[in-house]
This record gives structure tokens, C-alpha cells and sequence, in this order.
């Protein structure tokens, strides 16, 4: 079973560095948000699947909850600020 | 036990092959509209399969019960991100993406 955790983080990591691309070459600001919310996104089981590679999930399932809300609320706060800053390029 | 084990493993897959889908699209389409409704859509069902596959490998605990009130989260929150994210774009005047005819 901890081999099978390691390969789906494995894979989770080859999807965060495909994503990485889009967040440093993407045209424009709009892409690059988008791209640092789908990281985010991917961390949080990338963290949980450390937790259980670990056996310490109990500390790892805090650290990922916070990580959950401050991705949800960065991206908010970043398209508040976008949407009144108005130009984009 | 077992078959929560199966469970995880088929979870876990599921949600693996939804992030594939959502990475590809971020990469492959042409927009920023087309890219966000690969990536918001492939990633919230993905987000929420790894996490009850996650679930069902941690069995009935307090581990378990937080894990599934992060996937009933991410499941309320991602939406709304996208939503917000993409309706800056829309009044910041970013034009959607059409098709070019082939004369002109």
C-alpha cells in the first residue's frame, strides 16, 4: 500500500510541475491565478498522501485544512482585486 | 477491510485520471475561459474523489471525519473560486474565444 501511495504522488508532482508551466509562461494574469489555484488544489492531497506515508496524518489533515482555506481565500482575494484594478495587460 | 482498501485504490485512481484530464486541459487549451472550465470542473471532482478514497483508507475516525469535511469543503469552495475568478476576467475585458472562419 506505501508503494502505491508513493506513485500517486509521484504522478501528483508530474501534474504540479505541468501546471507550473502554465502559471510562469501563461499570457497574462488571469491564467496565472487559474494555474495557482490547480496547485493548490493538487498540494492538499499531495500533503495527505505525505500524512499517510508518514503515519502522522493526524498532524498533516490540520496543515492541509488551513492549506484548503487560504487557496480558497487567496484566490477570492486575488479576483477581488483584479476585478477592481480593471485594465489587464 | 479489504474491501475499504478496494475502495481507496478505486477512489484514488478515479480521482488521479480527473487530475490528468484537468492538467491537460490547463495545458492544451486556447483561452482562459476553455482553461478554467477544464480546470475548475476536472479538478473539484478530482479533489473529492482522492479525498474519500483517502477516507475510506482511514476507516471510521476522527481522521476520517475531518478528511471528509475538507472534500465537503474544497466541494462548496472550488465553484466559487472559479466563479469569482472568471467573472474578473469577463468585466476586465477579456474576450472569449471563437473559431476563426477559414475565408477571410
Amino acid at each position: 500500500m506505501n508503494c502505491f501511495f508513493t506513485v500517486v504522488g509521484l504522478c501528483l508532482c508530474i501534474f504540479v510541475f505541468c501546471a507550473l508551466y502554465r502559471a510562469i509562461f501563461g499570457p497574462g494574469v488571469f491564467n496565472r491565478v487559474a494555474a495557482i489555484s490547480a496547485i493548490g488544489t493538487k498540494t492538499l492531497v499531495l500533503l495527505l498522501i505525505f500524512g499517510l506515508l508518514y503515519e502522522r496524518v493526524d498532524m498533516f489533515i490540520d496543515i492541509s485544512m488551513v492549506y484548503a482555506l487560504l487557496n480558497f481565500i487567496g484566490c477570492v482575494a486575488a479576483a477581488k482585486y483584479l476585478e477592481s484594478q480593471g485594465g489587464i495587460e | 477491510m479489504t474491501l475499504m482498501i478496494l475502495m481507496a485504490i478505486i477512489c484514488l485512481l478515479g480521482g488521479l485520471f480527473f487530475f490528468a484530464t484537468a492538467t491537460i486541459g490547463l495545458l492544451r487549451f486556447p483561452d482562459f475561459f476553455t482553461r478554467l472550465h477544464a480546470t475548475g470542473k476536472g479538478d473539484t471532482l478530482a479533489v473529492f474523489l482522492s479525498l474519500l478514497g483517502l477516507a475510506f483508507y482511514e476507516g471510521f475516525s476522527l481522521t476520517g471525519l475531518k478528511i471528509v469535511i475538507i472534500a465537503v469543503f474544497m466541494f462548496i469552495a472550488q465553484p466559487t473560486a472559479t466563479h469569482a475568478i472568471s467573472r474578473a476576467g469577463m468585466r476586465s475585458g477579456l474576450t472569449p474565444w471563437m473559431k476563426e472562419k477559414k475565408e477571410q
